[in-house]
C-alpha cells in the first residue's frame, strides 16, 4: 500500500544533457504532491525518474537515489519491470489499448504478473477496479466494447483503473487532465481526493488552481536560465507556496508575472 | 468600378485550373487500373473459352479441363502455403528485431540487406535453388521422412535430388520474405509511443510489451503484408520451372519424386511447345490463378476488417 518515497540528489540526464539536478525531496504517503513550473522545466522528466520509465528513451540514465520504503529503486540488480509495478503511471494524453475492450484494458496489467486468475476473481477485480475509477456506473453495460470508443475523460479514468488495478504502491500522474474539459477534468480531480486515502499520488499539472485544489504538499521546478538544468526550488505545504512562498521565482510564477 | 457588380469577398468566377487538372487525372488513373483489370479477365475469358467448351477427351490429358487445371492449383496453393507458413513468422522475427532489440547501427544494416534480397531476380533464386538447397534438404528430408512419416506430407522415400515442393516452398519463401519484413518493418515501427509506454509503465518486460502493444496495432498490416507475399508466391514461375520435377496428378508428398506442378510454371514450361487447344487450356489454367489471387485478396480484406472496430483507427 501507499509508501514514502526520499529522492537523495537525484541528477537526470539525456546522454551528455543534464536535465535536471540536485533533487532531494520526501514525498509523503497517502497525501497527493504536485509538482508545478513552466515547460521544459524538467517535472515531468523528474516524475517518469520516480518508476524508472525515464530511462526507456535512448541514452537516458539518472544518477542519485529514490528510496521507496528504504529501497533504492536504482540500486544494483533492481529490475525496472518490478518497480512499475510497484509505481504506476498515467499519462498526459489517455492511452488505453485501442485493441482491447474496457474489461482486458482493466486487467491488462493484471495479466502481464502471469498469475492464473479465476474468471470471478477478475470479474470482480475489473469491478472494483472500475469503482475505484468512478467509471464502472458509465460502463458496466459496454465492457465488451473497445476501450477508444469512450470519451476522453473517461478513457482517461480507464487508464486510472487499468493502474490501480495492479494494486501499486504510488500512483505517478503526468499532466492527467490537460487534454479534458473542464467537467471530466472535475471527474479526475475528485477521483484523486479520493484515491489519495490509499495510494501515495504525484501529479504533474501546469494548472496552479488544480494544484491548489487536489494537493497537500507542491514541489515548483524551474530553469536558472535557458540551456541550464532544472532544479527544485522550493518544496513546501501547498498552502504555504500558494500564499506565502519562500521564494521569489515562486511567487512570480504562482502570481502570473513570470514565463 | 460600376460595371463590377458586388460580390462578398472569397467568392470569384476563375477557374481553378490546377485544381480541375489533378481531379481529372487522379479520377483518370483510377478509370485506367480498373479498364486493364477488365481487360485482363475478358481476355482470359474469351482465349479460355475454346477450352471450357471442348470435349474431355480433347483437351490435354486426355480426361477434361478440371482434372487438368486442378492438380495444377493444388500444387500453387501448397507451394505458396508452405513458404507463408515459413516466411510469416521469419519476416515478424526480423521485423521486431530491427525495430525493437538490434542496436541501432546493426538495425540499419540489417535493413538494407532484406532490402537487398528483393532486388535478386528470381531465376538467381531457382539456380540457387537446384544447386544449394535441394542438396542440403536432402538429409533434413530423409530425417523428416523417419520421424514425421506417419504424417502425409512426409513419404516414405524421400527424393534423392531433392528437388521437392519443400524446397520449392522455403526457396518460394526466401523470395517473399523482402517484401512481408518491410511492411512489418513500417508498422512497428509506427506503434504509437503512448501504446508501448503503457504497457511498460504497467511493468511489461519489452516482450509482454511487444505483446501487448506493437503486435495488436500491426496485426493487420501482418496480414496484408503476408497476403502481398502469398501474391507474389502464387504467381512465382522461373523459380518453381526450374526446380521441381513434376508428375501428374495431386500429391501430398512434399519431399518425394513425384511433385504437383503450379499452375504459372506449367505453363511456362508447355507454352512455347502448344498450339491450338492446349494454348486455351493453358489459358483457362491462367484464368483460375487470376481468381485463386482474387480470392486470396479479398480473404485478407475481410479479415483486416472484421476486427476494425478494435483497430485503433477510431
Amino acid at each position: 500500500m501507499a509508501k514514502r518515497i526520499d529522492v537523495k540528489d537525484l541528477d537526470m540526464y539525456y546522454g551528455d544533457f543534464l536535465a535536471v539536478k540536485g533533487v532531494t525531496m520526501t514525498i509523503e504517503p497517502r497525501a497527493v504532491t504536485a509538482l508545478i513550473g513552466p515547460s521544459g522545466c524538467g517535472k515531468s522528466t523528474f516524475l517518469r525518474s520516480l518508476n524508472r520509465m525515464h530511462e526507456v528513451i535512448p541514452g537516458a540514465y539518472v544518477k542519485g537515489e529514490v528510496l521507496v520504503d528504504d529501497q533504492n529503486l536504482y540500486a544494483p540488480g533492481v529490475d525496472p519491470v518490478g518497480v512499475r509495478r510497484r509505481v504506476g503511471m498515467v499519462f498526459q494524453r489517455p492511452n488505453p489499448f485501442p485493441t482491447m475492450s474496457i474489461y482486458d484494458n482493466v486487467v491488462a496489467g493484471v495479466k502481464l504478473n502471469s498469475k492464473r486468475m479465476k474468471k470471478s476473481d477478475m470479474d470482480d477485480l475489473v469491478e472494483a477496479s472500475l469503482k475505484g475509477a468512478n467509471l464502472w456506473s458509465e460502463v458496466k453495460d459496454r465492457l465488451a466494447k473497445p476501450g477508444s470508443g469512450l470519451s476522453g475523460g473517461q478513457q482517461q479514468r480507464l487508464c486510472i483503473a487499468r493502474t490501480i488495478a495492479v494494486k501499486p504502491d504510488v500512483v505517478l500522474m503526468d499532466e492527467p487532465c490537460s487534454a479534458l474539459d473542464p467537467i471530466s477534468t472535475l471527474a479526475i480531480e475528485d477521483l484523486i481526493n479520493d484515491l489519495k486515502s490509499e495510494y501515495t499520488i504525484v501529479i504533474v499539472t501546469h494548472n496552479m488552481q488544480q494544484a491548489a485544489r487536489v494537493s497537500d504538499m507542491t514541489g515548483f521546478f524551474n530553469l536558472e536560465a535557458t540551456g541550464q538544468p532544472g532544479r527544485l526550488v522550493e518544496y513546501d505545504d501547498t498552502q504555504k507556496i500558494f500564499s506565502n512562498p519562500g521564494q521569489k521565482a515562486t511567487e512570480d510564477y504562482i502570481s502570473g508575472r513570470f514565463g | 468600378m460600376s460595371t463590377t457588380s458586388a460580390k462578398p469577398r472569397g467568392v470569384h468566377d476563375a477557374p481553378r485550373y490546377g485544381d480541375r487538372i489533378f481531379a481529372g487525372a487522379a479520377t483518370g488513373a483510377g478509370v485506367i487500373i480498373l479498364l486493364v483489370l477488365a481487360g485482363v479477365a475478358g481476355f482470359l475469358l474469351w482465349q479460355a473459352l475454346p477450352a471450357l467448351t471442348a470435349s474431355p477427351e480433347d483437351v490435354r490429358g486426355g480426361k477434361g479441363l478440371f482434372e487438368y487445371i486442378y492438380p495444377l492449383a493444388f500444387g500453387t496453393i501448397l507451394t505458396s502455403v508452405i513458404a507463408l507458413v515459413i516466411a510469416t513468422p521469419l519476416s515478424v522475427g526480423i521485423a521486431l528485431f530491427i525495430t525493437h532489440y538490434a542496436p541501432r547501427r546493426i538495425a540499419l544494416a540489417l535493413g538494407y540487406v532484406v532490402d537487398l534480397l528483393a532486388a535478386v531476380p528470381s531465376i538467381i533464386y531457382g539456380l540457387w535453388g537446384v544447386y544449394v538447397v535441394a542438396p542440403a534438404s536432402v538429409p533434413v528430408a530423409t530425417w523428416l521422412s523417419n520421424w514425421l512419416g506417419f504424417l502425409p506430407f512426409f513419404g516414405p522415400s524421400p527424393s534423392a535430388s531433392g528437388r521437392t515442393t519443400l524446397v520449392v516452398g522455403v526457396v518460394l519463401a526466401i523470395m517473399i520474405l523482402p517484401v512481408m519484413t518491410a511492411v512489418n518493418r513500417e508498422v512497428f515501427l509506427q506503434t504509437p509511443r503512448l501504446h508501448e509506454e503503457a504497457s511498460l509503465a504497467l511493468g511489461a518486460t519489452r516482450w509482454e510489451m511487444i505483446r501487448q502493444a506493437v503486435l495488436p496495432f500491426g496485426r493487420s498490416a501482418v496480414i496484408s503484408g503476408a497476403m502481398l507475399g502469398l501474391g507474389r508466391a502464387l504467381g512465382e514461375t522461373m523459380a518453381v520451372a526450374i526446380i521441381l520435377s513434376t508428375a501428374v496428378g495431386v500429391h501430398w508428398d512434399i519431399i518425394g519424386t513425384a511433385n504437383s506442378s503450379t499452375i504459372a510454371a506449367d505453363i511456362a514450361l508447355q507454352f512455347p511447345e502448344s498450339s491450338g487447344l492446349d494454348v486455351n487450356t493453358l489459358i483457362a489454367a491462367g484464368l483460375v490463378l487470376f481468381f485463386i489471387t482474387l480470392l486470396v485478396n479479398m480473404a485478407a480484406r475481410w479479415v483486416v476488417s472484421r476486427r476494425s472496430e478494435f483497430s485503433g483507427a477510431n
